[in-house]
């Protein structure tokens, strides 16, 4: 990718001497292997999902680079780096959406909780089962509010009104917005507004109570106030859920996450605890990241 | 220029022709076709040759009597003077200068028959077996009045009795007879249970409907006899008096005595009758409704074969093929398909259909009435060759249709399906064709406007200048998708073009080509309902 080296380089020599390091980031985008620098706090957790030297290929071209990265239990671990890095792409490779896609092939492997993701007798259905995930535009389908939560619990042939009707209320207060909604639940999804929409589609994510939850630049399509109510409940689903998230938004990352990755051009650069990453990174290359200085 | 101006009054200038044109065809249908059943005042007109002629004037026109000589005009009228027993012709023209007198006689009757066109005259009297009852223009009307509905009635109830009554018990004897013979084709000509069997039930059953059928002779000669007690005695304009049985008359008025109500009134008979009745006269007068009935149910059949097929085919087009060579030859074979001419599967139906699939049903299930009666049941045209022919024919806009709404179906949704764990086919149906639905609807729209307005394939498998025998009826199995049936766009033509009596039959055409028109804008208003109310449903709001 030509035309990103090219960034790189003038966004690090118009830094001059200041003392960006540029090193790294040329090496990568030459294509040499560079290895990650991850903080061994991480290694300290428990992890629920656990990447292993996973590849990813778009027909010849590779986009994700030997990561491998455990993502710790009931934390928030936010995936941040410039467009065409592979965050969304990582995160798609983790409930194996990318099968959707032709051409797609990989290397490596991921394990959900000890299972093998990409082991040949796992069942791609019951895999996506397990996990939860939520998109950059917020997807409700064209049914009632009600009908949205119970999806998951519908395609399982679940039948039972108090039962469905019971995991609506749970699953919609555990995404903030049984109150907005209680009364209209028969409504059309459609009809709410883009951060309710959201707010729905992580409910209907959390409703089958998923081991991990995906969220693929969620805020990215709503105004500041939905932002700020999308960001609280990810707050309050800390503890209870694993997160992964990826996010264009520096602020959004230190502000809600635990644990912060940085990826450049398919390759994990650095990956720590968050306040580590923000304040006190390892590598100069993720300072002048996190700090806006290129990107 | 660079503001496009002249494009934009281009622009404008299309759709505003196209819209002209639309609006001024619906506009001269509409008049058309409504007006002919407003009764006219009859005239009598006096001709300087001694000749008086009463009836409606058709039409005026300016004719030369010489080309060489361009001031030599003479104007002349249509008149449609009926009585063709006596005058031996439908219509006259009639030359502006020959008229000496021209009136709007007060009792001037227009009377509608069963048979040979209109009578125009005045009422004499009423006759009951040949004595008068009533004298005079006057009493005479007033007591036909009175007697009419009865008789109408009673003759509908005869006729209901000769065509459906006796029509099922000849279905009974024939069913009956024709199992006897197939015993026979299965079990051989000797004596056996079986055989035997079959000819007892055959033989009560001749007895039963022997006994029936007697009893419903005597009922129709009952009523036949009371109907033909009743006789109207009319004088024409030129004084001659012509007996009319009052059975045969259809509708009588008298259109210089009616005023604004009464014309109402006569103008709704005149309606109903159209849309209730039988054709008579070679389909040019009397009503169209086995054409309705044959249009709605062949277009709903076509609707209910294609809907299924062209859906199935289009999601797996669309959903399940791998994009590639041979689908995208497919595709293009499919688009290739509606433009094929309509007439070339009408003769595919005819040759697959009717003799092909038709002639095997014959051959297992229909030998009998084959080989007895030398009579195809399904290896002819019929409702449902007709029908499926036309699903072929209409299954590109489908699929077609119902392929670009599947694409317009956000990608997102899916993923978003996939996500909470659904397979394909849980996707497909909980999420993408309810999304589609709209858009697979107008598909479904385009298809049964085009099917109910198609001519030239259904005159090879099934369509008939007349058929009165209904698709559907009260004798057991209700619909009889063998049958052949009319249709209104085929009634056009016929009509139009094969009719005997053609000024009485031109008006005839626009008329059904208005009923054509209002029964399609009806079929798609109702699809175009159903998916409105699906969009208020399924179609995204803005946030």
């Amino acid at each position: 990718m030509p035309v990103q080296k090219e960034n790189v380089s003038t966004a690090i020599s118009s830094d001059g001497g200041s003392g960006v390091s540029s090193d790294r980031l040329q090496a990568v985008a030459r294509g040499d292997n560079i290895p990650a620098e991850v903080h061994k706090s991480v290694f300290e957790t428990t992890p629920v999902l656990k990447i292993n030297a996973f590849n990813l290929w778009y027909g010849t071209k590779q986009v994700i680079h030997n990561i491998s990265m455990p993502i710790p239990r009931n934390q928030i671990t936010a995936l941040v780096g410039p467009s065409g890095c592979g965050k969304s792409t990582l995160l798609r490779s983790v409930n194996r959406m990318n099968d959707l896609i032709q051409n797609v092939h990989i290397a490596g492997d991921m394990q959900l909780n000890g299972d093998s993701i990409y082991d040949s007798r796992m069942d791609v259905i019951d895999l996506r089962k397990r996990m939860g995930m939520v998109f950059q535009k917020p997807n409700p389908f064209p049914m009632s509010i009600f009908e949205n939560v119970v999806y998951a619990l519908r395609i399982d042939g679940e039948k039972n009104r108090s039962v469905l009707e019971e995991v609506c209320e749970i699953s919609l207060r555990g995404a903030a917005l049984w109150d907005e909604v209680k009364d209209c639940l028969n409504d059309s999804a459609l009809k709410l507004s883009g951060g309710q929409q959201q707010r729905l589609c992580i409910a209907r994510a959390v409703a089958a109570e998923p081991e991990v939850l995906l969220l693929d630049e969620p805020c990215s399509a709503l105004d500041p106030i939905a932002t700020g109510k999308i960001e609280d409940l990810i707050q309050e689903l800390r503890g209870q859920y694993s997160v992964l998230m990826v996010t264009h938004n520096m602020q959004q990352a230190s502000r809600t996450s635990d644990y912060t990755a940085f990826l450049y051009l398919g390759r994990l650069i650095e990956y720590g605890p968050t306040s580590d990453i923000f304040t006190n990174p390892v590598l100069r290359e993720t300072e002048s990241y996190v700090t806006g200085r290129f990107g | 220029m660079a503001h496009g101006e002249p494009w934009v009054w281009l622009m404008s200038g299309s759709l505003a022709v196209a819209v002209t044109m639309i609006v001024g065809l619906l506009l001269f249908i509409t008049i058309r076709g409504s007006l002919h059943f407003w009764p006219r005042p009859l005239y009598e007109i006096a001709l300087s040759n001694g000749e008086t002629w009463l009836g409606e004037v058709t039409s005026l026109e300016t004719r030369a009597n010489n080309l060489q000589n361009d001031t030599d005009f003479d104007d002349r009228r249509l008149v449609h003077v009926a009585n063709f027993e006596v005058t031996g012709t439908h219509y006259k023209w009639i030359d502006e200068n020959d008229i000496t007198s021209t009136q709007q006689p007060r009792f001037a009757t227009v009377v509608e028959r069963l048979e040979s066109g209109r009578f125009h005259g005045f009422p004499v009297r009423v006759l009951k077996n040949g004595v008068a009852v009533s004298n005079g223009p006057e009493k005479a009307w007033a007591k036909y009045k009175e007697i009419a509905p009865t008789i109408r009635q009673q003759f509908r109830d005869a006729n209901h009795i000769d065509r459906h009554k006796r029509g099922e018990l000849q279905q009974r004897l024939r069913s009956a007879r024709l199992a006897l013979f197939d015993t026979r084709l299965r079990y051989g000509t000797e004596k056996n249970s079986f055989v035997d069997a079959a000819r007892a039930r055959e033989k009560q059953i001749s007895k039963e409907v022997a006994e029936l059928s007697s009893r419903l002779d005597r009922k129709l000669a009952s009523l036949r006899t009371a109907n033909q007690a009743w006789d109207f005695e009319f004088e024409t304009a030129e004084g001659q008096s012509v007996i009319l049985p009052v059975e045969e008359i259809v509708q009588a008025w008298q259109p210089n005595n009616l005023g604004f109500w009464g014309t109402l009134r006569v103008y709704g008979a005149r309606w109903w009758e159209f849309l209730s009745d039988d054709p008579r006269e070679a389909n040019s007068a009397g009503g169209v409704f086995p054409a309705i009935c044959g249009t709605v149910s062949m277009t709903l059949i076509m609707a209910l074969l294609v809907a299924p097929f062209g859906v199935l085919a289009a999601l797996y087009l669309r959903e399940y093929a791998a994009d590639g060579p041979l689908t995208a030859t497919v595709r293009i074979a499919i688009n290739n398909l509606a433009g094929v001419p309509s007439i070339v599967y009408g003769a595919f139906g005819i040759g697959f259909f009717c003799y092909g699939v038709g002639g095997l049903i014959d051959e297992f299930f229909f030998r009998a009435s084959l080989l007895a009666d030398n009579q195809p049941t399904y290896g002819t045209g019929g409702l449902l060759w007709a029908s499926l022919t036309l699903a072929l024919l209409t299954l590109p806009v489908v699929i077609v249709a119902t392929e670009e709404a599947l694409v317009a179906v956000p990608n997102s949704m899916r993923e978003g399906s996939y996500a909470c764990g659904a397979s394909k086919w849980q996707t497909i149906r909980r999420i993408v064709l309810p999304r589609a639905l709209p858009g697979i609807m107008t598909g479904l729209i385009l298809a049964m406007a085009r099917a109910a307005g198609e001519v030239a394939p259904l005159m090879l498998v099934g369509v008939k200048k007349v058929a009165l025998d209904l698709p559907f009826d009260t004798s057991f199995p209700f619909i009889h998708p063998e049958r052949e049936f009319m249709h209104l766009a085929y009634l056009i033509y016929d009509v139009g073009f094969q009719s005997p009596n053609s000024q009485a039959a031109k008006p005839m055409v626009f008329t059904i080509t208005l009923l054509l028109v209002v029964l399609i804008a009806a079929l798609n208003i109702t699809a175009i309902y159903i998916r409105s109310h699906l969009k208020r449903r399924y179609a995204p709001q803005h946030f």
